[in-house]
């Protein structure tokens, strides 16, 4: 390599034995501190106080000691409820659909008999690069019950308007669409990936045992996909329970809360109302919970390694 | 290639290719929107095909949201957070993944605690931090809580791996330093991971939403998700105005990404698929 240091300095810089090995100890915690301080200042230092807020009320700007309250206030909070099955039924219903939906991208991207592969692969991808605002203030028009796109195109078809963002139920799945058009791409290109790395021969061999495509997405596509859906899984889930800017811009968490998730619930707790205490608490509440799924994913879906 | 397979080969195409298209109208119709009047984008039947108002609706957004002040505060925020971040994710990853050290694991599964812990819980003391500070509205408030990216610095160290330990021994033996080992030896191969973690930052930080949200409090020194945000919330929303400055975000990012997707995609994928 040419850039090394020519010979010539190499006998003025080349540093006693000892200096050197002292040195090149600290180097690593060197190359590292930067991020390490950071995080202590911008991540668990907060992490820290925030616990210790929860454990406070906050009113006119003074804070007083109430230990456990918030908690119990917590559990006492229809909102908090109401915010915690939102979040579920996403989980159950919006998350398993779009990572079936970005499985099947996958395997079709993946196809020897897909002409033009690299377009299709951008073009899925390509909803992931605009804004989570950019995209929520676009569909919140798109889906406007008397004047958007989509009701006309319906219209055309002979069906009634639908009340995509008025309505409680069809809010949640016009929450569920965007989600859905945002994040399938991006799932599906995890997937892609490791699905590229499943040996041809296992496929040239379920054929030779007389498998059908069924038999042999079965038996070989998705056992080797399992790490990069235990992945996407993972990834979804926390992004789910931390769902804030969609709901935020596309229905303001409404109509009636029907889309009001514990991320904008936490939101108006510290910036509208000040609460920063009862924030603090949802947020512990929201960190356990997420522990808790993780862990319960990797275990479920995880390798027994 | 048979018959049959020519026959599926293209009930396959044309499946995706309907697809793409259902996923393509919303980005089409911004742009359409964007050359529209508020008042045409709620006709029947909605416009189709783009119309002549581009301009009165960037005015309006100037008028309205100081949006040529905005477009700059956002170039500057990203620009300025992809260079810190990227240096301190990329030292950190060069760190982790080519010593062995005392603590590694330890520090190393302490940053990745980041990618679990949920944003939400910092918001609040980080909040009340930078008004003690009497940062709020200012740049570096924006910037400095997410430099050390536990996303960025788990990529850097997935790439960093890679590097062949005889090369940095090499450079050991010729006598070079440990900084100018990092800076001549390790980082030149490691361009296409550096343009996949650059494109990650300033995306990050150019649609990041809910910190400039709270941090920012002033029209004029928003962001651009802020500002259109804001916009939304207005009695009278100018929705031709508010979409020229979502096609105005989205653009030129999708252009960046579109010119480099071959390193980002498997730049990420590099980090993201290895067991």
């Amino acid at each position: 390599m040419t850039t090394l240091a020519p010979p010539v300095r190499e006998t003025r810089t080349r540093p006693a034995p000892a200096r050197r090995k002292r040195s090149g100890r600290a180097a690593p915690y060197l190359f590292v501190l930067p991020a390490l301080l950071l995080f202590a200042a911008f991540k668990l230092y907060p992490i820290g106080w925030s616990f210790v807020m929860s454990l406070h009320r906050t009113v006119a700007g003074v804070d007083t000691f109430v230990g456990a309250d918030n908690y119990a206030r917590l559990l006492d909070d229809p909102l908090f409820w109401t915010a915690l099955r939102n979040t579920g039924v996403i989980l159950a219903v919006q998350v398993p659909l779009m990572l079936a939906l970005a499985t099947g991208l996958a395997v079709a991207l993946n196809s020897t008999l897909l002409n033009g592969r690299s377009v299709f692969r951008l073009g899925f991808f390509l909803p992931m690069v605009t804004g989570l605002v950019a995209y929520g203030i676009a569909f919140s028009v798109l889906l406007n019950k008397e004047y958007g796109l989509v009701n006309w195109l319906l219209g055309g078809l002979g069906l009634d308007p639908v009340p995509w963002l008025t309505d409680g139920l069809w809010a949640q799945i016009s929450l569920g669409l965007a989600l859905t058009w945002h994040y399938t791409g991006y799932n599906a290109v995890i997937l892609l990936a490791r699905l590229q790395t499943v040996p041809a021969e296992l496929y040239d061999a379920a054929a030779v045992d007389g498998a059908g495509a069924l038999a042999a997405f079965r038996h070989v596509t998705l056992p080797g996909l399992r790490p990069a859906l235990l992945l996407t899984t993972v990834l979804s889930t926390i992004g789910t329970l931390q769902l804030f800017d969609e709901p935020f811009v596309l229905t303001g968490g409404g109509p009636d809360n029907a889309t009001l998730t514990i991320g904008v619930y936490l939101y108006r707790n510290a910036f509208s109302y000040f609460d920063f205490g009862y924030a603090s608490a949802l947020a512990y509440a929201l960190t356990v919970l997420i522990g808790l799924l993780g862990l319960l994913q990797f275990r479920l879906l995880g390798d027994k390694s | 290639m048979t018959s049959r397979q020519r026959g599926r080969s293209i009930l396959l195409t044309s499946g995706l290719a309907i697809a793409l298209a259902v996923v393509a109208i919303p980005l089409y119709w911004v742009l359409v929107a964007a050359t529209h009047t508020s008042q045409e984008i709620f006709d029947s039947p909605p416009p189709l095909l783009p119309g002549g108002d581009l301009l009165t609706n960037l005015n309006t957004l100037q008028q309205e949201a100081h949006f040529g002040r905005v477009i700059l505060n956002s170039l500057g925020i990203a620009s300025v957070y992809t260079l810190l971040a990227g240096a301190v994710c990329t030292l950190a990853g060069y760190g982790f993944a080519t010593y062995r050290f005392r603590g590694r694991e330890v520090l190393f599964g302490a940053l990745m605690l980041g990618l679990i812990v949920p944003a939400q819980i910092t918001l609040v003391p980080l909040f009340r931090t930078m008004a003690e500070l009497h940062w709020l509205n200012t740049y570096q408030a924006v910037v400095l809580p997410n430099l050390a990216l536990p996303f960025g610095i788990f990529l850097m160290r997935q790439s960093m791996a890679g590097l062949p330990k005889e090369l940095l021994d090499s450079g050991r033996m010729d006598g070079c330093g440990e900084l100018r080992l990092f800076l001549r030896v390790a980082l030149p191969p490691m361009r296409p991971a550096l343009a996949a973690l650059a494109i990650f930052l300033f995306l990050y930080q150019w649609n990041d939403f809910v910190w400039p949200l709270i941090v920012l409090r002033q029209d004029t020194s928003f962001t651009i998700p802020v500002a259109l945000a804001s916009l939304q919330g207005l009695d009278e929303t100018d929705y031709g105005a508010i979409l020229a400055g979502t096609a105005i975000a989205a653009v030129p990012m999708a252009v960046v990404f579109l010119a480099l997707q071959r390193h980002f995609v498997s730049g990420l994928l590099a980090g993201a698929v290895k067991e």
